[in-house]
């Protein structure tokens, strides 16, 4: 899928959410402070394209989504989309600003973003809040339709039976009538990613979409989504704590480490031989059934949490984790703590690999 | 002192709902060793959680344990009153890390004042001694004693599970129960509370029962695990036996659905379908509907656990050839 072309151009997005001022900060006039949710990111998708963002809770994966889809505000930075022909006209029509095929869609204004909510779904992590337990599964489906006045009412309930069909939920009368609760985690999932997909979107944000499920049943969901992008070409932004997870659906990765991207590339050869020493924690902290391993301690080469993105550390933002930082004191000393490093391609790494790490860019 | 700290005997433990019995342990039974750790593994609702409740008599309403035989230490716990199991079992013998403990601590007080409550309910000690226990407590989970002044919500998820943890040792048990103890945890503090666990275990000579559906995470601690399917062990062995020579094929599909980091990736294993309804469980062999090898025979008849030697149990019909 690598030579499709570039459907998403993230640049240098911000986020920030303002964080309420104490009585102190009021009255000596202290400026506003942010949490740095999302803090300069920049990356492409490719159509067809499975685009994992991988990193712990709290690295800004989920604002980065949402941005995406405007269900955040952005602070900063653009966002350049290519929707499909014929939303693109409707844009055009409506006199949003269109160049070369693509919308920035941070400057489109809300009033005219309707079309693009077509282009554009998320399926979030939790099976059970995501879905309005009031609906039954047909209400559910059926609803992107109607806001979207997609088909009369006999071609809406033969599209939401075929959507159903496509997620395995059979036979689709079935499940029609019932209600989220009386359905298991996994088949609330296949709904949510039925719903993702009814209006055919060009791009998809999975967010965390197997993390709450039974590691038995995860793989067939991954199955689901990639037998979309087969069939219709869907880019995917995929988001996952768990490389193991990363390493079966993803083309290329991004690794987030509060609010920025420390290495990016192939997803294989990342986790293969990862760079970053962020990174190379995730690979190291991943369990593997093997019984050796209670003989021994696994060993991690990081220390502590993830710090609050409302104090985000000096320098790089890493490094009072990192052991490598340490190891490599002397030489590093003047930068790390010091200077954000930039994301650049080690000298020694393959064409498309970036890190941001002085001890392995050239300075 | 008997070798065996905990002997569960054909435990049947039902839920008697509106709509039916739910029998979520159908008669389980395993033993363990002091300093032993077993993993029991399984899907959502295979009764794993219906276990340890049943071992520290905490089955929810409408459940309660039908039959069969559970001793702690040697003594029937199965046959004691509510007040003699909180006097003399809970915590001091057998305590619990319950699933999703974490996020359930109480948010109006400190968690030192948390701690402290158990050591002076369960243990009658004073304030002065509950502090200072709770500092040791803290200490011996990784944790500075200043977090003690904390609240839960300015914590992070793996405190807060040390916090957990610490609460859990806080009247020394021999036995420890931990449901589910990571799930809630991305993988590097997962990987930091394992190796917790581990080195507590061994510091203390602990026996640990880890429950879990992730037989990745047992593969980091248990030395004996259990396989559940639908309210049975269907697989028991060694943690040696049950990775390297799985003989059930529900254990087999499990282990071959966990993605891996290294290996071949060209094809994604599942368990397909979902595990069936234990008010109505499926006759014969409950694995059946899901079974890539079953027969027919096992949709008519249930195997039995068959010994496969070494202590190695498997309750599939392809294994009767193999039984001593
Ligand atoms: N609406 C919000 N207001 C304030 N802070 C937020 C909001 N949403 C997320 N955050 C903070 O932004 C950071 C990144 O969160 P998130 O994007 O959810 O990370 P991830 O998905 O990687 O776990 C966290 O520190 C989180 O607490
Ligand atoms: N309080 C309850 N009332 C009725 N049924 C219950 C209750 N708790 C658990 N069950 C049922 O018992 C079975 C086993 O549940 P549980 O022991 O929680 O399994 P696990 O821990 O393996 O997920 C499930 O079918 C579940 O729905
Ligand atoms: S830049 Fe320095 S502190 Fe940051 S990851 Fe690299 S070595 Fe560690
Ligand atoms: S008894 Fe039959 S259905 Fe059950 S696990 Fe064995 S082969 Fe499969
Ligand atoms: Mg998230
Ligand atoms: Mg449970």
């Amino acid at each position: 899928m690598e030579g499709g072309e570039v459907i998403l151009d993230v640049r240098d997005l911000r986020v920030w959410f303002p964080l309420r001022k104490s009585i102190v900060e009021l009255v000596t006039f202290k400026p506003r402070r942010y949490v740095r949710a999302v803090d300069g990111v920049s990356f492409t998708v490719r159509r067809g394209e499975v685009f994992c963002l991988v990193g712990e809770s709290g690295c800004g994966k989920t604002t980065t989504g949402k941005a995406i889809l405007r269900l955040v505000e952005a602070t900063g930075g653009s966002i350049l989309f290519k929707p499909k022909r014929e939303v693109l006209r409707e844009l055009e029509a409506s006199g949003v600003e269109v160049s070369d095929g693509y919308v920035d869609l941070l400057k489109v204004p809300r009033r005219k973003f309707k079309p693009l909510r077509r282009e554009l779904q998320i399926i979030y992590q939790d099976p059970y809040g995501s879905l309005n337990p009031r609906f039954t599964i047909k209400r559910i489906l059926e609803d992107p339709l109607i806001v979207h006045k997609i088909g009369d009412r006999r071609e809406r309930e033969e599209m939401v039976a075929k959507m159903l069909e496509a997620v395995k939920l059979t036979p689709a009368s079935d499940f029609m009538e019932r209600y989220p609760h009386q359905l298991s985690g996994g088949q609330r999932q296949r709904v949510a990613i039925a719903r993702a997909f009814i209006l055919n979107p060009s791009l998809v944000v999975a967010d965390e979409p197997v993390s709450m499920l039974d590691v038995s049943i995860r793989a067939e969901i991954l199955e689901l989504l990639l037998d979309f992008r087969n069939k219709l070409g869907t880019s995917f932004i995929f988001i996952t704590h768990d490389l193991a997870v990363a390493r079966y659906i993803c083309d290329r990765i991004a690794v987030m480490y509060l609010g920025k991207i420390v290495e990016m590339g192939d997803a294989r050869r990342i986790i293969e031989r990862p760079i970053h020493p962020y990174t190379k924690a995730l690979v190291a902290a991943v369990p593997e059934p093997d019984p050796e391993n209670r003989k021994r301690f696994r060993e991690l080469r990081i220390k502590g949490e993830v710090p609050s993105a409302a104090a985000i550390p000096p320098g790089c933002r890493f490094h009072p984790r990192c052991v490598e930082f340490e190891e490599d004191y002397d030489r590093l000393k003047a930068k790390c703590p010091v200077e954000e490093p930039p994301l650049k391609r080690p000298l020694e790494a393959e064409e498309g690999r970036r890190v941001a790490c002085w001890r392995y860019i050239t300075w | 002192m008997p070798e065996e700290v905990l002997v569960v005997e054909n435990l049947k433990t039902y839920y008697f709902t509106l709509k039916g019995v739910v029998k979520a342990v159908d008669g389980v039974s395993f033993k363990l060793r002091r300093g032993e750790v077993l993993g029991i593994a399984g899907e959502s609702g295979s009764g794993k959680s219906t276990i340890a409740w049943s071992i520290l008599g905490l089955v929810p309403p409408p459940g309660r344990i039908v039959s069969g035989r559970i001793l702690v230490d040697g003594i029937e716990v199965t046959a004691l009153s509510d007040a003699e199991l909180r006097r003399k079992v809970r915590w001091k013998k057998v305590s619990m890390i319950f699933q999703g403990a974490m996020n359930a601590l109480t948010p109006v007080y400190t968690v030192g004042r948390q701690i402290e409550e158990v050591l002076r309910i369960h243990a009658g000690m004073s304030g002065r001694e509950a502090r200072r226990r709770v500092y040791e407590l803290l200490e011996s989970v990784g944790l500075h004693k200043s977090i003690a002044d904390r609240y839960p919500h300015e914590l992070s998820g793996g405190q807060k599970q040390r916090v957990v943890i610490a609460m859990a040792l806080a009247l020394e048990p021999d036995i420890v129960i931990a449901d589910e103890p990571t799930t809630a945890l991305d993988v590097v503090v997962q990987a930091q509370i394992l190796n917790l666990l581990k080195r507590l275990q061994r510091e203390k000579g602990l026996s640990i029962i880890l429950i879990t559906h992730d037989l990745g995470v047992i593969a980091e601690l248990a030395d004996t695990v259990a396989v559940m399917y639908a309210g049975k062990i269907v697989e028991y062995g060694s943690s040696e036996d049950i990775y390297r020579n799985p003989k059930h094929p529900y254990t087999k599909a499990l282990l071959r659905a966990i993605p891996r980091l290294r290996g071949p990736v060209d094809k994604l294993i599942y368990i397909p379908g979902q595990p069936p309804d234990l008010r109505n469980p499926p006759s014969g062999c409950r694995f059946h509907p899901r079974c890539p090898e079953a027969f027919e025979r096992c949709r008519l008849r249930e195997p039995p656990l068959f010994n496969l030697g070494n202590g190695h149990l498997s309750a599939c019909w392809l294994n009767e050839g193999e039984a001593s």
